[in-house]
């Protein structure tokens, strides 16, 4: 690893400081895996960990605030969030093991990195670790990789379980920027597609911090997130769909779906929510939202069996949220 | 950085270089080296310790990052003479091999029972309000974060449920 300097920051406003080269420390256990093998490499540390923001607060409107240094531990068990938003719950639930969400903390998880094997190898060359040496994963071992919101530069995905739910109920980050003033932000637009510049995973400049993800007020439906990995536990996601569905009078009412998994991002496509919206659920109906999510699809030869994957996950999700 | 540490009930200063882990701190500079490195990348969990009660893997923390926390290791569950009952339930049920892993076992195990105290869920709990049991598969799903190359599991899980068992009572 290589040295830093350390410093405990009590205040949001002690970020402010932080440059391009330094790094907020929350739970740590991403970034210290990176920079044992120095896929990260910064120069100062910035700890978070005694900041007042470890709280889980009803808002005025019915909603949740969710204050950045809430562990995903606190959060998946916090009695509000099992009852009224139980797809957040459970992607949090499935997603790494009972000691790594002890420590992993919202915001956090929020700002992961991509676990593409080419990303992780500095011997290897990678747009998204050095910017301009090339994709390992196009024509490399790219089966974990994504098929959908890539760019010729990159085709990681976002691990998060977490964001997929957050993006399904449509919450909100709360960032503070540098010049202290503060932005609420949808999760969708936080995250930018890799485009030509994968190095840039998100809108957040050095100096913002991200204080807070607000829930909106709960709503009626069937709340469901399904995880395919390769194996029961502690694995990533191959393909995850959150998922909330509510059925009036035979018809389908509200479907807010997203996937994780498949893109750069945690993945929602409005065209496929509008096409599921108005009609009586049926198999060819599930088929025409599958067509629709993957229209824009392509594999890398590994990862080509995500796309038949991620029409089987969907159609199974909206036939058990339909039933 | 100069951290103070809670360990095991003991007050210990440490002096070491920033980027030392939590788990290299009690490993190398003060000489607890029941806490096993086994990946040194969180995967394998068998440098799990309990922060504050809370088991996390000791080796994708830092050391300074804990200045002031109480930390509880192997040594301070239980000792040859005064097995804890998780430890005993490891013998008497033989949840182990070659042992590399036991002690992350047996942290991880000993703070799992207390989640299921206090009714956390887990990925496998059917009904996400109601209050957890503790069966072999919610064992295993709460456990994943600990592996064993010896595949002692189905012993594990027996000690587990026994200590459980007894802990009822």
């Amino acid at each position: 690893m290589k040295p830093f300097a350390y410093d405990r920051a009590t205040h949001p406003s002690d970020i402010a400081f932080a440059d391009a080269g330094a790094a907020i420390i929350a739970g740590g256990t991403n970034l210290l895996d990176l920079m044992k093998l120095e896929v990260m490499t910064p120069d100062r540390l910035f700890d978070i960990n005694r900041m007042d923001l470890s709280s889980i607060q009803q808002t005025e409107n019915g909603g949740l605030k969710v204050e950045t240094l809430v562990t995903n531990s606190d959060l998946a068990a916090d009695m509000r969030v099992r009852q009224h938003w139980p797809v957040l719950s459970r992607a949090l639930l499935a997603g790494a093991s009972g000691q790594l969400r002890n420590k992993a903390t919202t915001g956090g998880n929020l700002l992961q990195r991509t676990r593409c094997h080419y990303f992780y190898d500095t011997a290897m060359p990678c747009n998204k670790r050095e910017p301009g040496s090339g994709c390992g994963a196009m024509g490399g071992v790219n089966r974990i990789n994504a098929v959908l919101g890539t760019s010729d530069k990159c085709i990681a995905t976002h691990p998060s379980d977490m964001a997929v739910a957050l993006r399904a109920l449509g919450a909100t980050v709360e960032v503070r920027k540098k010049s202290g003033a503060v932005q609420s932000l949808p999760l969708g637009t936080l995250y930018v597609l890799p485009g030509d510049t994968p190095e840039r995973e998100t809108v957040l400049e050095a100096g913002d911090l991200i204080t807070a993800v607000c829930l909106p007020p709960p709503v009626k439906g069937r709340q469901i997130y399904r995880k395919v990995r390769d194996r029961a536990s502690y694995a990533f996601a191959l393909v995850s769909v959150a998922a909330v569905v509510e059925v009036v009078d035979g018809k389908i009412a509200r479907a807010d779906l997203a996937f994780g998994g498949l893109a750069p991002v945690p993945w929602r496509d409005g065209a496929v929510e509008e096409l599921l919206i108005g009609n009586a659920p049926s198999t060819s109906l599930f088929d025409a939202a599958a067509d629709q999510l993957l229209r824009t699809a392509k594999g890398h030869g590994g990862n080509d069996f995500k796309i038949p994957l991620a029409r089987r996950t969907l159609k199974a999700v909206l036939e058990e949220a339909t039933r | 950085m100069k951290t103070d540490l809670l360990i095991n009930g003991n007050r210990r200063t440490l002096d070491a270089d920033n980027r030392t882990s939590l788990l290299d701190a009690l490993r190398h500079h003060l000489g607890l080296t029941g806490a096993k490195k086994g990946c040194d990348h969180g995967q394998c969990g068998a440098c799990t310790v309990l922060i504050n009660g809370r088991r996390i893997n000791a080796c994708l923390t830092l050391a300074c990052m804990h200045d002031g926390d109480e930390i509880t290791t192997i040594e301070g569950l239980g000792s040859a003479e005064a097995l804890s009952p998780m430890q005993r339930a490891f013998v008497n049920h033989d949840g182990f091999q070659c042992g590399y892993c036991t002690p992350g076992q047996i942290c991880s195990a000993t703070a799992m029972l207390e989640e299921i105290e206090a009714g956390w869920p887990s990925h496998v709990t059917a009904d996400m309000t109601a209050k957890p049991s503790l069966d072999e598969h919610e064992i295993g799903e709460r456990m994943s974060g600990n592996l064993c190359r010896c595949a002692a599991y189905p012993n594990i899980v027996d000690a587990i449920r026994d200590a459980a068992w007894r802990d009822q009572e």
